[in-house]
Formats: C-alpha cells, structure tokens, sequence
C-alpha cells in the first residue's frame, strides 16, 4: 500500500515517551542487578571465615595442579558414560513407553513387564542401583560379558534413567489430543502407524523441555560411578583433595560439569523456537 | 450529549511494512451498537484488538471514557479491566468450571467477594440459559453454550464497553442464532457494542451504525438502512453483492 504517512506530532512523542520508559527499565534493571549481586559478594567476602574458604576451596594454584587429571578423568569417563547411554535411554523409555500404550492383547505380557519395569527402577536410589549392578552382577559370572564396573555403572544408569525418561514419553504421548488418533484412524493409518507418524512426533516436541532436564541430572549422576571404582571426574578431584588437603578441585568439576549443560541447554531452546516459528505463525 | 465513550482518531496499525489500518476514525457514544463489516483481512480484528491495547498502535489517538489511552504511561490492566471482549474461538479456561471461568476476572481483578462474584455470575448464567451448566467444565458444552459463556464472562466485571470479534465465526449455522439472541438483548438494554460481524441481516437489523472496511480503512460508513439498501461505494457494492443472498 502506498501512502505519504508522516509520523503525526502526538506519535513523535508517543515514541519519545517509549524511549524514556524503557531507558527508565534498563536504568532500574541496571540499578537493582548492581545493588543484589553488590550485596550477594560483600556479604560472602566479609564474612569471617572468607580467606579460610578462598584458600581451601578457590586456590589458584591448586585448581592449576588438579586441572589436567580432572579433565582426563571427567572427558575419559563422565563424558563418554553420558554420551554411550543418553542414546540407549532415549530407545528404552520410548520403547518402553509405547509398550505401556499397546493395546493388542497379545502385547499383555510386554506392557506388564513396562509397568513392572518403570515402577521397580523409578523407585530405586540411582546410587544402589550402580551399586548393586556393578558389584552383583560380575558375581553372577556371566558368559560373554563384560564384568568391568565400567560397563555395569552404564547399564544401571541407562535402566534407572529409561525409567524416568520413559514417563516423560508417555505423558507426551498422552497430551496429544484424541482427536489426532481419531483423524489419524479416519485416513485408515493402523495404530502403529498412527503412533510413528502422528502422535511420538508431535508428542516428543512437547517434552523436549522436560527430557532436558533428565538429560542434565544424568549428566550429573555419571559422577556416582566413582562409588564402584570408577577413576571419573569426581574421583581424581576428591584423589586430590584428600592428598593435599585442599578443596579447590571439587570446585573444578563443579564447574566442568556446569560448562558441560549450558550448550545442551542453549541448543535446546533454539531447537524448541525453530519449532515454533514453523509450526506456530503469528501466535505469541 | 454525553462524551462519548470511546473515540478513534487517525489510527494507524502495520506490521513492517504491511499497513492493517490507516486512517480510522471512529466515535462511539453510549447506548452505539458499531458494527464493522468487511472481508477478512480488512483490519476489522485488528482494529478492536488495538482498542483493546493487546497491539501497539502506529499512529493515531484512542481515548476511552475520556482518557487517552494510547498513551505508553496508561496501565493496561486498569483499562482493560472497564473493557469487555470476546473472541471467535470463545477462549474459555479449560481447567476452570463455567462458573470459575465468569467469576475469575470480577474476584481477581476487581476484588469482588466470592459470594458476590458467584450470586452475580448465576444471574448471567440465568439471562443466557445455562443456568444449569454452572459446576461444568466448558469442553462439556457445544460451541454456542461456549460462547455464550464467554459472553456472560465479559458482561461479568460490567464493562463500559463490549468488544466482540466474529463471535459466531466458529459456530455451527444451527448454533449461530442462539448466541446472536443474547446480543440482541444486549443492544435492546442499551449496551455500548463494536462488533466485528459477517452477519450481515444481524447488523442490519440491531447496528447503530455500520462500518464498512476495506484495506485497511473504513471505506463507507452510515445507517444499516442505508449502508445495505444504497451503498455509495463500489467496493462496499461488491463487498455486499457477495456477501447478500440474491
């Protein structure tokens, strides 16, 4: 459309008046981030027993000694644990998850086994379930295979969390409206095709947000292979630590960990408004 | 003459580069029923959406009851709070029972005691028939019960002004009559209305004053007599050729 608009005066000022308000807002969000965390630090520095903490727990130089076996421990073990059973859980929980949902009744035994399943490993503390596998099963003496704690700490932790991630899937699943499988039955699609090319689609965009946070804690709970022996992250930190006296290298792997989720946690946000770009035009 | 309870002057609404208003003016005084007719796309939704401050207006003046409005200082909520509005697809609160849905704005936002919040949303319950619906959840309910329900959500906190958008778009033709009964009635008791409408005898017959949109701009605008009987426009002549059973 092609018309000669000039800003009325009214407008000009309009405009002007946004401006000063929200320079006023960046004022105030300045004025207030400055004055809490200002607080947070005083209170933390002042406090008396600060120069103790700073040495015992934020050395320089210990954080320097304790760097390189940290990081061979956390990349050798944390972070290859994690990357060998995210994808192994994401296969069982939908698995499992689509089992809780058959309805063939043929499938019976399998969707009580799902139940049986979810409800025994949700319930277990994720540190007796490494436990009790990485001890007990290489005392069955199995054929074939591995008996290194290693192996067993991953199964127990892809069982644990398949468990927890499974519910995450069937309550996605279950959020997607009736009237989707119905038009989906209309078009003659049988149920499994229903649930593969209608419903787990549309069901996995909406629990991206709370797979991540699974994703995370497990993140965090390959630190309990250091129970069974495992020479992770964690163990070289606290290896350190109990030879120098000096907590600075559990700050370390604080801190490798924290570094390790906040690209998960970036990429699956561009991931999730991608999705609603394309999916949601103009709705806000 | 009263001052009138809303006045438009020199809207202004775009989207980047793409104008949806320009030009607008419009007054309505108390006891107005405006009807805005158009094709779809003609700015009609965005014109009330802008009245109702849920859009940034380009250029132009709003003033409602006498104040401007459009003025970035103006708390939103306050205004909105003395404004009515429902929309073509009833956006009812699913988890909220019919009588939650029409008493949570006049408890929450206006301070009214429960007892008082609940006595009064029956009453309206009562005026639209439904009495009996409510402790129901809305998806219980067909689309016109729906939206009746969102009407008496609006009339609830009694708002100086009522702006409905297409409110029967969505309806089943069956279901259409009986939402538009209730208007009716409203405009009968002198309720100040603009309504974005594509039901054309229905504007005809309870409008004050009907205005014809196109582009963007309110093209024509006059009695319903005349607006439907003797358009003056050409593009209002093949709006309504289109729109009019033969």
């Amino acid at each position: 459309m092609t018309d000669l608009w000039q800003p009325s005066a009214r407008e000009l000022e309009r405009q002007e008046t946004r401006r000063s308000m929200s320079r006023r807002s960046l004022l105030i969000a300045t004025v207030a981030v400055v004055v809490f965390f200002g607080a947070v630090i005083l209170a933390v520095v002042s406090s008396p027993g600060w120069p103790n903490v700073r040495n015992t727990f934020f050395s320089v130089e210990h954080a320097k000694a304790s760097f390189p076996e940290i990081w061979k421990g956390f990349w050798r073990y944390n972070v290859i644990i994690f990357l060998i059973a995210e994808p192994l859980i994401l296969v069982l929980a939908l698995a499992v998850a689509l089992a809780r949902q058959a309805r063939a009744p043929w499938l019976t035994p399998i969707r009580i086994i799902a139940v049986v399943y979810t409800d025994l490993f949700r319930g277990i503390p994720t540190l007796l379930l490494v436990m009790l596998f990485a001890f007990g099963m290489p005392a069955l003496q199995l054929r074939g295979v591995p008996n290194s704690g290693l192996f067993w700490s991953i199964v127990a932790l892809v069982l644990s969390y398949g468990a927890y991630v499974a519910e995450v899937f069937r309550s996605g699943i279950e959020s997607i409206h009736p009237s989707q499988v119905t038009s989906a039955e209309a078009l003659g699609l049988s149920r499994g095709q229903t649930m593969r090319h209608v419903v787990v689609p549309q069901a996995v965009r909406r629990v991206v947000p709370p797979l991540l946070n699974d994703f995370v804690s497990l993140q965090k709970d390959t630190a309990l292979v250091f129970v069974v022996g495992v020479l992770d992250g964690v163990w070289a930190a606290q290896d350190y630590g109990n030879y120098n006296f000096n907590y600075t290298p559990m700050v370390v792997v604080a801190a490798f960990f924290v570094v390790l989720t906040i690209p998960l946690a970036r990429l699956t946000d561009w991931l999730q408004r991608r999705m609603a770009e394309r999916e949601r035009a103009g709705a806000r | 003459m009263s001052e009138p309870v809303l006045e438009v002057s020199n809207l202004r609404k775009s989207y980047g580069d793409r104008v949806v208003l320009a030009d607008i003016d419009l007054t309505v005084s108390r006891g107005d029923v405006i009807c805005l007719i158009g094709s779809s796309g003609s700015g009609k939704s965005t014109l009330l959406r802008c009245v109702n401050l849920l859009e940034e207006i380009d250029d132009g003046v709003i003033r409602f009851q006498g104040q401007e409005v459009s003025d970035p200082r103006v708390n939103r909520r306050e205004v909105r709070g003395r404004l009515g509005m429902v929309f073509q697809s009833y956006n009812l609160f699913p988890h909220l029972t019919v009588l939650d849905n029409i008493t949570l704005a006049p408890r929450k936002v206006h301070g009214v005691a429960r007892a008082k919040a609940e006595t009064r949303a029956r009453e309206l319950l009562e005026r639209i028939g439904l009495a009996e619906k409510a402790t129901a959840h809305p998806d219980r309910l067909s689309g016109g019960q729906q939206q009746r329900v969102a009407l008496a959500r609006a009339l609830a906190t009694e708002p100086a002004l009522l702006l409905l958008d297409e409110i029967t778009a969505a309806l089943d033709p069956e279901l259409v009559g009986e939402v538009l009964a209730i208007v009716r009635d409203l405009a009968a008791d002198g309720t100040t209305m603009v309504l974005a409408t594509h039901e054309m005898s229905f504007a005809r017959d309870i409008a004050t004053q009907v205005c014809f949109l196109d582009g963007g701009r309110i093209l024509e605008r006059g009695e319903p007599e005349r607006i439907f009987t003797a358009p003056e426009e050409e593009r209002t002549r093949q709006f309504l050729r289109r729109v009019l059973p033969a």
